[in-house]
């Protein structure tokens, strides 16, 4: 069942796009990630132009982030004040990101832009996912390896404006979440992703939380960050397909539920290597549609219309 | 803009060289209107029409026109990227052509030209002047796009006569069809000219929801922006709440 898509101005299959939203679903359910990072990519194959791919990630985003921080909340895992300093950052991030978007769009680049900055993202993170979750199988096979030190002094301690965090029991300096935000926000606006799987380990080894409360936390912030992305891009590109958006969520929370659960059931580490071999794989596709000489060397961007 | 396009169309028609006054064509579409609704997957329209005797017959249909920038890729640093581009005045954003004979046959090439009838016949020109040779190449190039996007039609249709004087065909909508409105030309040709012409409006719009959405989305951006992230905020609440007491 065929149906049109009205800012995207394509047809596409209801039951294609309820099940591309509930396998991203399912697999950031089971990897606790947001999976935004493998969405917009598989929109983009899938036909939808890049720029409405990205802008409806984020407004899909926003619903599946509150479905996340409202379970985490419920356990007491999301830590506001943190969430809230991380925000600051994230708000002037997608603002740069947006304008950065925008810019890239207007001078025929931003598809590439696009493509490269998911090449770069999705080969690094499937890389060291890889040799991660490789090196903790054999470290199994091998017991009795030297742990690491829990807490070490560096000159991000340094920096000023020291706030307490009492909910992660941190005293850091703020700029340190500010800076993170921004960094995670920027990203946000340009690929169509929460960023999670960057803003997860960098809280977890830069800030220094603890790891419970982290997924709560990362989502909160996320949640602003998508919702000021998605207005920012409806108000500067009118690229928010509010349709798709609702079919991939549909898809997606169910997923995540079912994913979820699943997820519990398997090892963490053989997870994360086949979570690992799908980035790669995903990378790898994008990398051969920019280097292999193309089909069709002259192209109309679906924004040069005018 | 498009108005004014088409009231020019209309216009080049007008001035056109003064038929023999008996020579006429009339005709008319089995609907005006192409709606695209949410289910969408495109459509066809049948044409249909009275000669006032032999003679051949030609349509034209035609979108809106637009400026369109045509990239062309290059390898930069191993990379192909958008390298460099020409940007093309009043594009008809759908055009398709029918005919009841193949058109080299049936058409001078001066008239075709002069009609605008056939795709390379759309004698597209740069929005500021460039190199001929360029310029020509971007162009043929523009035209390979839009055939492949379904969006010019890559081969004539063909109209076909029920005994000498009635004709008929269909014109076929793809589901990527632009909105806004066309003009069907229908031209009587005899001895390689066009000897009588009529122009029928077509209008292609989005209607009902999807026409809302995409009404609201360029009218009222901001307001879109903000019910898109309240819906998909409210969607995420209603998900969470069966799964609650886990």
């Amino acid at each position: 069942m065929d149906i049109y898509l009205p800012i995207a101005e394509i047809s596409q299959d209801v039951f294609v796009l309820l099940a591309l939203g509930a396998g991203v679903g399912f697999l950031s359910g089971v990897f606790g990630v947001g999976g935004g990072f493998l969405l917009t990519p598989l929109l983009i194959l899938i036909g939808v132009p890049a720029p409405v791919a990205v802008a409806s990630s984020a407004n899909q985003l926003v619903g599946a982030s509150v479905s996340g921080v409202l379970a985490h909340w419920r356990r007491g895992h999301v830590d506001f004040k943190m969430g809230f300093t991380l925000l600051l950052g994230g708000i002037a991030g997608s603002i740069v990101g947006v304008w950065l978007f925008t810019l890239f769009a207007r001078l025929g680049q931003i598809e590439l832009v696009i493509s490269l900055c998911y090449v770069v993202l999705l080969g690094v993170l499937g890389f060291m996912m890889g040799v991660e979750s490789v090196r903790t199988i054999l470290r199994q096979r091998r017991p009795g390896t030297a742990r690491r030190r829990l807490h070490r002094h560096t000159w991000m301690h340094g920096l000023p404006l020291k706030t307490r965090f009492r909910k992660s029991q941190l005293y850091i300096s703020a700029l340190l979440p500010v800076g993170l935000g921004f960094a995670v926000g920027l990203l946000s606006a340009v690929m169509g992703i929460g960023g999670g799987f960057i803003m997860v380990p960098a809280m977890i080894y830069t800030l220094g939380m603890p790891t419970a409360m982290v997924p709560g936390t990362s989502l909160l912030q996320i949640i602003f960050v998508a919702a000021n992305v998605t207005i920012l891009q409806a108000f500067t590109n009118h690229t928010v397909d509010a349709v798709l958006a609702m079919l991939l969520l549909v898809g997606g929370v169910l997923g995540a539920q079912f994913g979820t659960r699943f997820g519990t059931r398997l090892r963490g580490e053989q997870l994360r290597f086949l979570l690992a071999l799908l980035v790669l794989a995903v990378a790898a596709k994008l990398t051969q549609d920019l280097t292999l000489h193309p089909a069709d060397l002259y192209v109309i961007p679906p924004d040069s219309r005018l | 803009m498009t108005c004014r396009r088409g009231r020019l169309a209309l216009l080049v028609l007008l001035l056109a060289p003064v038929p023999a006054p008996a020579a006429e064509v009339v005709a008319d579409l089995s609907s005006h209107l192409i709606a695209i609704t949410t289910g969408f997957t495109g459509t066809s329209v049948v044409l249909f029409g009275a000669t006032d005797g032999p003679g051949d017959v030609v349509a034209v249909v035609r979108g809106p026109e637009h400026d369109v920038r045509i990239w062309r890729k290059g390898k930069i640093a191993g990379i192909w990227a958008n390298a460099e581009s020409v940007t093309f005045a009043n594009v008809p954003s759908f055009y398709a052509v029918a005919a009841s004979r193949p058109l080299d046959q049936l058409l001078s090439p001066s008239a075709a030209a002069l009609y605008g009838i056939g795709a390379v016949n759309l004698g597209l020109r740069p929005l500021s002047e460039g190199v001929p040779d360029r310029v020509r190449r971007f162009a043929e190039a523009l035209i390979g796009v839009e055939q492949r996007a379904g969006i010019f039609a890559a081969a004539p249709g063909k109209i076909v006569f029920l005994g000498d004087r009635l004709f008929r065909t269909t014109i076929g909508f793809p589901a990527n069809v632009p909105t806004g409105s066309y003009l069907v030309q229908v031209f009587l040709v005899r001895d390689r000219d066009v000897v009588s012409a009529q122009t029928t409006p077509l209008v292609v719009s989005k209607i009902g929801i999807d026409a809302a959405v995409f009404d609201i989305a360029h009218r009222q951006p901001l307001v879109y922006g903000a019910i898109a992230v309240l819906i998909a905020a409210m969607a995420g609440w209603l998900a969470s709440l069966p799964f609650r007491s886990r």
